[in-house]
This record gives C-alpha cells, sequence and structure tokens, in this order.
C-alpha cells in the first residue's frame, strides 16, 4: 500500500480505513489493546450520563482513547428521535472542547436497529446548519444516500446488515451502486462479522469501514483486530488492484502447447 | 434546595454556582453539562447559577460503536 493511499474525512487526510468503536469491551485495557492494534485513527464514543459518585477510581475512556492520539467520533447511538439526536451531538461539541465531526444515527425501531431515515435527513440538516460535519448512519438505498450527500454530510455510512448481527455484507449490489454515485466517502458501517465481511466491503470499493461489535465480540477481541486491519487493507488493495474477470469455465493457468506427452 | 441531578432528585445547598456545585462532586476527565436542556459552556461555570428545580445533566464520553 502507497502512503498515498489515504481516506480523506472532513478535510483530514487518515491513513487507516478501518474506523473502530469503543463498545463492548471487557475493560478498559482490552479497549486501548484492540484499538491499538486495529491501526484505526477514527474512534467513536458514546455520550451517557457521568455516574456521580461511582467509579471515580477508574480510569476514563477519553484518559484510554485519548483525543490527542485519536479523531473522537462522538455518536447519536440510542437516539429515536432528531431531537435527542441533536441534543446529544450539542453535548459532544461541548465535552470536546469545539470537535465538531459527529457520527449521526436515528434509530427506528429497537429490535433492528434500522435508521429512521426521515428523522435522521432532518437530523442532519439541523447539524449541518449548526456548522457541524456529520458522517451519517443509514440505510443502503442509493437515493438517501446521494441526498445525504447533497445537503452535506461529510461521509455517508450505510450499514451492511442491522448493527450488531455480524451477518456480513447482505446486499453488495447497493452497496457498489452508492459508492459509485458517490462523490463523499462512503464507509459500511454495522453488520461486519469478520475480516472476509471487511475484505469485501473494501473490494466494492468503500472507502472504509466502521465496526465495532465484530472486534469486541470475538472470542480474542485483540486477534480479531489484527485480523481486521489485514482485511481491511488487503481488500482496498485488492479494489485497487482491479480483480480478474468471472468466467463460467476454467482457463488453463499453464501454458496450452510445448507438451512432450 | 431541591434539584434534578442526571435524572434523580438531589439536595444542594443554596446560592451555589456551576462551579462551586462541581467543586463537590469530584469529578473526574471530560465531562459537559446541561441546565434545562441549555448547555452551560466550560467558561461560563463560574457565573452560572443553580436555581431550585433546575433540572442538570453531567455527561461524559464511554465506550461506544
Amino acid at each position: 500500500m502507497t502512503s498515498t493511499d489515504t481516506i480523506s474525512i472532513a478535510g483530514t487526510d487518515y491513513s487507516s480505513r478501518l474506523l473502530v468503536g469503543t463498545g463492548k469491551y471487557k475493560d478498559l485495557d482490552e479497549t486501548r489493546s484492540a484499538i491499538e492494534t486495529s491501526g484505526a485513527q477514527i474512534v467513536t464514543v458514546a455520550i451517557r450520563r457521568t455516574n456521580i459518585g461511582q467509579n471515580q477510581d477508574e480510569p476514563n475512556l477519553l484518559e484510554v482513547i485519548s483525543p490527542d492520539k485519536y479523531t473522537i467520533l462522538p455518536n447519536t447511538a440510542g437516539c429515536y428521535d432528531t431531537e435527542s439526536a441533536v441534543r446529544t451531538c450539542r453535548l459532544a461539541r461541548e465535552l470536546l472542547d469545539g470537535h465538531d465531526l459527529v457520527k449521526l444515527e436515528v434509530l427506528g425501531d429497537k429490535k433492528t436497529l434500522f435508521p429512521d431515515v426521515p428523522q435522521t435527513l432532518d437530523a442532519a440538516q439541523q447539524l449541518i446548519d449548526d456548522n457541524f460535519k456529520v458522517m451519517v448512519y443509514t440505510s443502503d438505498d442509493p437515493i438517501m444516500a446521494k441526498r445525504f450527500e447533497e445537503m452535506g454530510c461529510v461521509a455517508v455510512m450505510p450499514l451492511a446488515a442491522p448493527i450488531g448481527s455480524g451477518l456480513g455484507i447482505r446486499n453488495p449490489y447497493n452497496i457498489r451502486t452508492i459508492v459509485e454515485n458517490a462523490n463523499v466517502p462512503i464507509l459500511v458501517d454495522a453488520g461486519v462479522g469478520t475480516a472476509s465481511d471487511a475484505a469485501i466491503a473494501m473490494e466494492l470499493g468503500c472507502d472504509g469501514v466502521l465496526m465495532n461489535t465484530a472486534i469486541a465480540e470475538a472470542k480474542n477481541p485483540v486477534l480479531m483486530a489484527s485480523a481486521m486491519k489485514k482485511a481491511i487493507e488487503a481488500g482496498r488493495e485488492a479494489y485497487l488492484a482491479g480483480r480478474m474477470p468471472r468466467r463460467a469455465y476454467a482457463s488453463a493457468s499453464s501454458p496450452i502447447g510445448g507438451h512432450f506427452f | 434546595m431541591e434539584v434534578t441531578l442526571n435524572g434523580d432528585p438531589c439536595t444542594i445547598v443554596n446560592d451555589l454556582t456551576i462551579a462551586k456545585f462541581l467543586s463537590t462532586l469530584d469529578l473526574e476527565g471530560k465531562f459537559a453539562i446541561e441546565i434545562n436542556q441549555h448547555i452551560i459552556p466550560r467558561s461560563e461555570y463560574p457565573q452560572t447559577p443553580i436555581h431550585p428545580g433546575d433540572n442538570i445533566e453531567i455527561v461524559q464520553a464511554i465506550g461506544g460503536g
């Protein structure tokens, strides 16, 4: 991989195309090890109430995943309406000293965690009007992906399968169509289960992949983080290399002539 | 006076600013504060009073994806 193959998000170039979450880890040591091993430079966090008077001796997440070292991407996970999503982003910006890059998700249903796209559109517009840089989680609908791009989202992040499902790339044709139409980075966000899923997303031409559960719920999260790093790089290189055409029948690899038998 | 702190009723002394109130909580790390759903910038903690009945939210970053 050449050092010039970077992904540019909101004007910043990143050499890693793997973005990772910080949820579901056993403890902060495991979080730190897995994220370091993944090579990720953009790391998502959630915003929640502080436990007042409890666990004050425990290290804070931002001491382990330092904003000096990583681009922190606060999310709006758990928000089911525009208002709470926008409110969460504003709190995150204050919390992170004016940092304005956010991952917007407005969920529509607890069972599937599929996005509520109309409310996501509404929230994205409010956030863009308030000078946020919005990376938006959405469905794998090419028309909606284009709409988010046109309104000014800095990245569009279609799901590959439901959040935390590990079902892999369920609709590669839609993902490819979204990528073909796009003028902003397209990242698969949600649904990756193992390294081959990440490689497939990259081979489809995605600019990156955001994942959490696939690493955190692996039996060995740190080893899976390593696997995902390689899969993202391998998939990217394969995409850039351009794969051979598919054929219905065999094509011999050894010369057909020159037989001595 | 009575306020609501992160969803729970809480009794605190009168005539407190946010800065003084925070000094009683011993919070670590980065956090952000809303009072009645208005974000209070960190620079305004010393001069922002807390009133009876205020709904105070203190949030931080935690693990999430």
